[in-house]
């Protein structure tokens, strides 16, 4: 128990915090924050269809486990993921587009 | 190269969401969003430099087929559990994207010292527990919403318990760094995911939805950060930042607190279920309101759920196209939380070729109630009840309604009786001026059409 907890005691100090990924994330958030609020009540339903779908941009984590990982075990694990996420980018944005279609003015 | 694609396929993203700001740009933000992921795509193919596609483009194939089958068949009606579903897809592909990387982090290049650095893991392991949660939280969320499911009691401390467990667990992970560690994490997160939607009623599921939708954009970051990817990391904050913002908007057209309903607190109904049943009511038939609403001079129609599960929206606009023949001036008033998920009602009325400027929100139209000759209310109860505004008592207090009482005359189109989801009578059935129609929604409106 001691050692576990001095293990994780020198573990967490030797934490670097990523500067550049955490500046890039909170500058995402705040431009999220802006636009989002700008997005109009009615199409709120489009919105979650739409960011499902980019939200979906992990599969170039998968692709990129697919062509490049040395385990075969990554490899099959990345390939099921870029079948998944395919499914939602394709769905994603056909519904999306489906329902953009309908909103016509008079 | 990639990196400025990954640029390029990020403002993209960001355009699609401003398009969303207006009807008009929406479509072209739509194909935005497509060449931005397209971009995304080619640019991580660069990248990786390998030719052996034939497979990779195979998947993808395979993947785009099933995917534009789904969204080509699905009815406007159950798009709250298509998205959900959607939701549980990112939920898994972050576990399973995670997993990759963990089992091969020397050919992702995220490895200092032959080692994942602690705060590769910390960055990992939260990336796995929110797309996990996310996994389950939206599967039985889609149950929930295809009614495939019902629900159960589990309570607040269980929950919080076995939080605590996940929490441990991440914990565990990031000393242990095993791949056992890893599937732990995951099966439990998983589970709490389960056992934290379980519990949470109907009319909660838009808040429950747009907060799953966050949490797979948080998951998305997570994953980001493990691969130092910008990318994914701006678009997982953009679609956590929208998640977000929708439940925020959900919580406050509800008067709840996002605790209350992730906790699942419930209304506390049940109470005042049974004080007032034997007040009298005005049933009235087809033709009475076809009279009422030929002789008005403004009409504002309020949709709820019960909108939906009828599929009464084509009955609706035929109702509408009616009135509007005969000189009425039709409006439909949307509330943040009629229907099952952000927007709902909207997409419903645009499916049956309802002009979108006709549709009005709660803070354009709630002033008008007060000129208008009758209010229409199908398939909606607790967004209209006044004890919402008078009745501190009341488990609804607080929340923002439409103030249809406020009409000259108030026709309610209802299965039944029955209360609303929060269990609160509605006194407004009991008011001189409202007129009940019960049965179901679609058939008594195409009844008042054929009266008109």
């Amino acid at each position: 128990m001691l050692q576990f907890c001095h293990g994780l005691l020198s573990d967490l100090l030797s934490i670097n915090v990523d500067t550049h990924a955490t500046t890039v994330f909170l500058l995402a958030c705040c431009v999220g924050y802006y636009v989002v609020w700008k997005v109009t009540p009615a199409l709120h339903a489009p919105l979650m269809a739409v960011t499902n779908a980019i939200s979906s941009v992990i599969i170039i984590g998968a692709i990129f486990g697919f062509l490049r990982a040395e385990s075969d075990v990554a490899k099959c694990v990345a390939l099921i993921a870029v079948l998944l996420l395919s499914v939602n980018i394709f769905g994603g944005f056909m519904l999306t587009r489906r329902m953009l279609s309908m909103f016509r003015k008079r | 190269m990639t990196n400025v694609m990954y640029l390029i396929s990020a403002l993209c993203f960001i355009g699609a969401l401003r398009g969303l700001a207006s009807a008009q740009t929406s479509r072209l933000g739509n194909w935005i969003a497509i060449f931005g992921m397209l971009i995304a795509i080619v640019g991580v193919c660069i990248k990786a430099g390998r030719n052996d596609f034939a497979l990779l483009f195979g998947t993808i194939g395979a993947g785009a087929a099933i995917g534009n089958i789904i969204a080509l068949r699905v009815s406007m009606v159950s798009l709250p559990q298509m998205v959900a579903g959607f939701h549980s897809l990112v939920g898994l592909s972050a576990v399973l994207v995670a997993c990759a990387v963990f089992c091969s982090p020397h050919s992702f290049g995220i490895l200092e010292n032959g080692n994942i650095c602690i705060s590769g893991l910390v960055e990992m392991g939260l990336g796995v527990a929110i797309g996990a949660i996310t996994f389950t939280g939206s599967l039985i969320a889609f149950l929930k919403l295809q009614g495939l499911y019902k629900g159960h009691n589990i309570s607040r401390a269980f929950n919080f318990a076995f939080g605590s467990g996940v929490i441990c667990l991440l914990i565990y992970f990031i000393y242990a760094k095993s791949l056992i560690a890893f599937v732990l994490l995951a099966c439990a997160s998983m589970v709490l995911g389960a056992t934290l939607v379980i519990p949470i009623g109907g009319a909660d599921m838009p808040v429950v939805v747009s907060l799953l939708n966050s949490y797979s954009g948080w998951a998305a970051s997570g994953i980001g950060f493990t691969l130092h990817n910008d990318l994914l990391i701006i678009t997982g904050a953009l679609v956590g930042a929208s998640g977000a913002i929708l439940s925020y908007i959900m919580c406050k057209g509800m008067n709840r607190s996002l605790l209350d309903v992730i906790f699942s607190t419930s209304f506390g109904g049940g109470a005042t279920k049974s004080q007032n049943v034997v007040s009298n009511f005005h049933q009235g038939m087809p033709e009475d309101i076809a009279c009422m609403l030929a002789s008005a001079q403004s009409v504002i129609i309020v949709p709820g759920y019960g909108m939906a599960t009828s599929k009464a929206q084509h009955a609706l606009k035929e109702l509408g196209d009616t009135l509007k023949k005969r000189g009425v001036s039709v409006r439909y008033a949307i509330h943040p939380v009629a229907g099952r998920m952000p927007g709902h009602m909207n997409v419903l009325l645009a499916e049956a070729d309802v002009p979108y400027d006709e549709v009005f929100e709660l803070d354009e139209i709630n002033g008008e109630f007060s000129s208008c000759d009758v209010a229409y209310v199908i398939g909606a109860n607790d967004i209209t009840n006044p004890a919402a505004k008078t009745d501190p008592g009341s488990p609804i207090y607080g929340m923002p309604i439409l103030e249809v009482s406020r009409a000259k005359a108030v026709v309610f189109l209802k299965r039944s009786m029955g209360v609303g989801y929060a269990g609160v009578d509605n006194s407004l059935f009991y008011a001189e001026n409202t007129i009940m129609l019960l049965g179901d929604a679609k058939k008594n409106t195409e009844e008042v059409v054929r009266a008109l």
